[in-house]
């Protein structure tokens, strides 16, 4: 259950930070809050749409997908039931991979890094460390 | 379970405002920067320019930044150009600002290149406008990226910065402007060769000829 909680705290984070950067990119407020980052570069590169959606697009939905099942996976009739944390995990892995696809385009084609992708990137390694996690606890059993 | 749900509407709470403050406290672009002057002054500027000052031939262009035609050149032209006939001291290029109406940004790109010129940096902030030319389809404000384009070329962020603020070349830029409408530019990119408009084609092929044929005229 823990596990199932932590994860949907950090999904609800991760959906605020793919949602900040996907407002921006659909032009909604000026310039992104980066600090000394290279975000705004990041986002006006070509990576930064894939198959015509903004990428942080996808972010938003696959945080919104992870929170759901999360949240789903804390109901009393899926509680016992490793589905949602399967989901959660394969999810997340898929994640995982998009997040280091990106930071690589980031350090050596882009040359400049987005603050808020790396948050995003850290995030999304946290959720898939602790899905990982919950895959190895046993689920707990409650005999009628 | 409860305190979860109440940790979670808390933390939903927190973090949609969080993300109202960023979304409305983000700065527009520099105003002075961005607009035409009330009054414009000649300070004397002609002009950046790119090759050996005896070179026998001059091409005057006027561009805007925002202009795709001129970021074509640009990234495509420009380098054979360079390599084929300014480097080699046959022409020397000057570049001048001719800002178009309908483009919202391109006086501050224009800007942000006079800041970099400043540095001693203009035909750097040229290319970096000119290759990562994407802003100037998106509609937004691209004041942030222009920024790390300074960066990126290693300005000093802070004189940029206070540069961009004072809006210190919006005059400059203007003159270049109304200079190019009293010769007659009618679009971007417009090239002069020693002065006379050049109607020919805007490929390195056709430069060569036309600076060659430039040349030889000045030996006859």
């Amino acid at each position: 259950m823990r596990t199932r909680q932590a994860i949907a705290l950090l999904a609800l984070v991760g959906f605020f930070v793919a949602l900040y950067l996907w407002l921006h990119q659909i032009g909604v407020g000026g310039e992104l809050k980066c600090g000394t980052g290279g975000c705004d570069t990041v986002q006006a590169s070509p990576w930064a749409q894939q198959l015509g959606i903004p990428v942080a697009f996808y972010g938003v939905v696959g945080y919104a997908a992870i929170l759901a099942v999360a949240l789903v996976g804390l109901q009393p009739a899926w509680l016992e039931r490793r589905g949602p944390i399967l989901l959660i995990a394969a999810l997340a892995t898929g994640g995982v991979l998009f997040s280091a696809w990106l930071t690589y385009l980031e350090l050596f084609v882009i040359h400049a890094i987005c603050r808020w992708c790396v948050t995003s990137a850290v995030i999304m390694a946290a959720i898939w460390l602790v899905s990982l996690a919950g895959l190895r606890t046993p689920v707990p059993r409650t005999d009628p | 379970m409860k305190r979860f749900y109440l940790m979670l509407g808390a933390l939903t709470l927190a973090l949609g405002a969080m993300l109202v403050y960023l979304l409305k406290t983000n700065p527009s672009a520099p105003r002075a920067a961005n607009q035409a002057p009330a009054a414009v002054v000649d300070d004397g500027f002609r002009g950046y320019t790119l090759g050996s000052d005896s070179a026998p031939v001059e091409v005057t262009e006027y561009g805007d930044f925002e202009c795709p035609a001129c970021a074509g050149f640009a990234v495509i032209q420009m380098p054979t150009i360079k390599e084929q006939l300014i480097v080699p001291g046959k022409v020397r290029w000057r570049y001048r600002d001719y800002p178009l109406p309908m483009h919202p940004y391109s006086r501050l790109a224009a800007h942000a290149a006079q800041c970099a010129g400043e540095q001693g940096k203009f035909w750097e902030m040229h290319d970096q406008l000119f290759m990562n030319h994407s802003w100037a389809q998106t509609g937004k404000n691209p004041t942030g990226l222009f920024r790390d384009l300074a960066r990126a070329i290693g300005l000093d962020l802070a004189r940029y910065g206070a540069c961009m603020e004072s809006g210190r070349y919006a005059a400059r830029i203007e003159f270049s402007r109304e200079e190019g409408e009293q010769r007659l530019v009618n679009g971007t990119p417009t090239f002069y060769i020693n002065g006379k408009m050049y109607t020919g084609r805007n490929n390195s092929d056709a430069f060569k000829a036309a600076i060659d044929s430039a040349a030889a005229a000045l030996r006859r």
